[in-house]
């Protein structure tokens, strides 16, 4: 029993970068079809990283390859806290502590567009924050603990006491899966606009460790979405599908904002979770 | 990994205009639309050089850009081909005699795959680009092999020092 956690958190570190790339492959296949394109093979992503790890490394400052890897270290380490059924505080602060290890790493170098990118990366990182800890405390609020395996063996339907939490987390979702109209610091679809943003410098295996890091992020993401659906599994999964659809759907529809709109859209997100949030602790005061 | 060769099946490209008329351009760039969509074998148009595996560059080479051409192909990581897109960039086509064009690419930096034309057409080009994988597959088998004898030298050379 005691050792039931370790299996999730080894399950993750092992499966995620799998689940990871697949959900990028499928990911460019339907963006493919949606521009009336056939789109590149199912396993795409991983050709991408295999070939990364194939060429030659090219390094100016030595310090930005010890920093990428703190980044793919730390989102590991967040979402095998999460998948282990750890305490979802402390994974939100691995994970934001990651993030700061790749703006780190692109400040490290002497480019301007790799610094642009890292400003942006942390204007993002202040519009998600906020949001992200929110939707900790509304999950706390219902279930009365901050440990994720208590949330995703609840049997009280989150979703339903937290609708608005969930749109503010679905709005900084586009954020954090670099999807348009909010992908402002990695330029992932813009490809010529300041060259390539956070990861303008980094080239070979560590723009692959950059691009790993960001499966297993994804897969935390969507794991951190079927917590609100956790009291009937198959929905869950069903609302965690809908969910990254919708997302692929937004991203082709819609143009990239300035990084001010990110902010505000961000922080507005974050004062629709709280209004939630005030709703929620007014009725269990006992206000009704 | 060394046998396993991902190179061929995800080739970045970078796409610079030296100095085209931007007839190749737009054929380069309607390799990307959806009646060709070239991402269909994993090539994608990125605009870093430290990203890409392929350059294609477009036009002659003009006295101003001479070193732009030049850092761009030193910036990309090896293994790295260079594919001249149309006439002009293979020779200096109809501007070879104006004052200000050094002539084709490979006055600059070396030239893997000449792509003729005025403008080249976007089959052509992807034609270019394949022929384009096969020498970058050679270079990488180079590559891997020329490290592999390096390490196999210094282990050789460490053993040498114990014994």
């Amino acid at each position: 029993m005691t050792w039931t956690w370790l299996i999730g958190a080894v399950l993750f570190l092992i499966l995620a970068p799998v689940a990871g790339g697949l959900i990028a492959g499928i990911d460019r296949r339907i963006t493919a079809r949606m521009q009336g394109r056939v789109g590149p093979p199912l396993l795409q992503p991983f050709y991408d990283v295999g070939k990364l790890f194939e060429k030659e490394n090219v390094v100016v400052t030595t310090a930005q390859n010890f920093y990428v890897l703190a980044y793919l270290i730390f989102i590991a380490l967040s979402g095998a806290l999460f998948f282990a059924g750890g305490d979802l505080l402390l994974i939100v602060f691995a994970f934001t502590l990651a993030h700061v290890f790749l703006v780190l790493g692109a400040y490290a170098v002497h480019s301007p567009y790799s610094h642009i990118g890292a400003e942006r990366e942390l204007i993002q990182l202040m519009a998600y924050e906020p949001m992200v800890i929110l939707a900790a405390v509304g999950l706390y609020m219902v279930t009365n603990s901050f440990y994720v395996a208590d949330i995703a063996t609840t049997t009280i339907p989150a979703i339903l006491y937290l609708p608005g939490v969930f749109l503010g987390f679905a709005t900084i979702l586009t954020i954090k899966l670099r999807k348009s109209p909010f992908d402002i610091s990695t330029s992932h679809h813009a490809h010529q606009e300041i060259v390539k943003g956070i990861t303008t410098e980094f080239s070979g295996s560590t723009l692959a460790q950059v691009e790993i890091a960001h499966w297993y992020e994804n897969v935390f993401l969507l794991g951190f979405i079927f917590l609100f659906f956790a009291w009937n599994p198959i929905i869950g999964v069903a609302a965690v599908v809908v969910t990254y659809v919708a997302e692929i759907f937004i991203d082709n529809v819609t143009a990239r904002v300035r990084w001010q709109a990110v902010l505000k859209s961000g922080w507005l997100a974050a004062v629709l979770a709280l209004a939630n949030l005030a709703i929620l602790s007014y009725m269990m005061l006992g206000g009704v | 990994m060394s046998t396993m060769a991902y190179l061929k099946r995800s080739p970045w490209i970078l796409h610079y205009d030296a100095s085209s008329c931007n007839g190749c351009d737009i054929e380069v760039l309607a390799c990307l639309t959806p009646l060709y969509d070239v991402e269909r074998f994993g090539i994608i148009n990125t605009g870093n050089p430290k990203h890409a595996d392929i350059l294609m560059i477009t036009g002659g080479i003009n006295e101003l850009n001479r070193a732009v051409v030049r850092n761009l192909y030193e910036q990309m990581p090896e293994p790295k081909v260079v594919v001249a897109i149309g006439i002009c960039a293979a020779t200096g086509g109809i501007f070879r005699e104006c004052y200000n064009i050094a002539g084709g690419v490979d006055k600059i930096i070396p030239v893997d795959v000449y792509v003729p034309g005025c403008a080249a057409r976007p089959e052509m080009i992807i034609d270019g680009v394949v022929a384009a994988l096969s020498i970058l597959e050679e270079k990488r088998a180079k590559m891997t092999g020329n490290a592999q004898a390096k390490e196999a030298a210094r282990q050789a050379a460490e053993a040498g020092e114990s014994t």
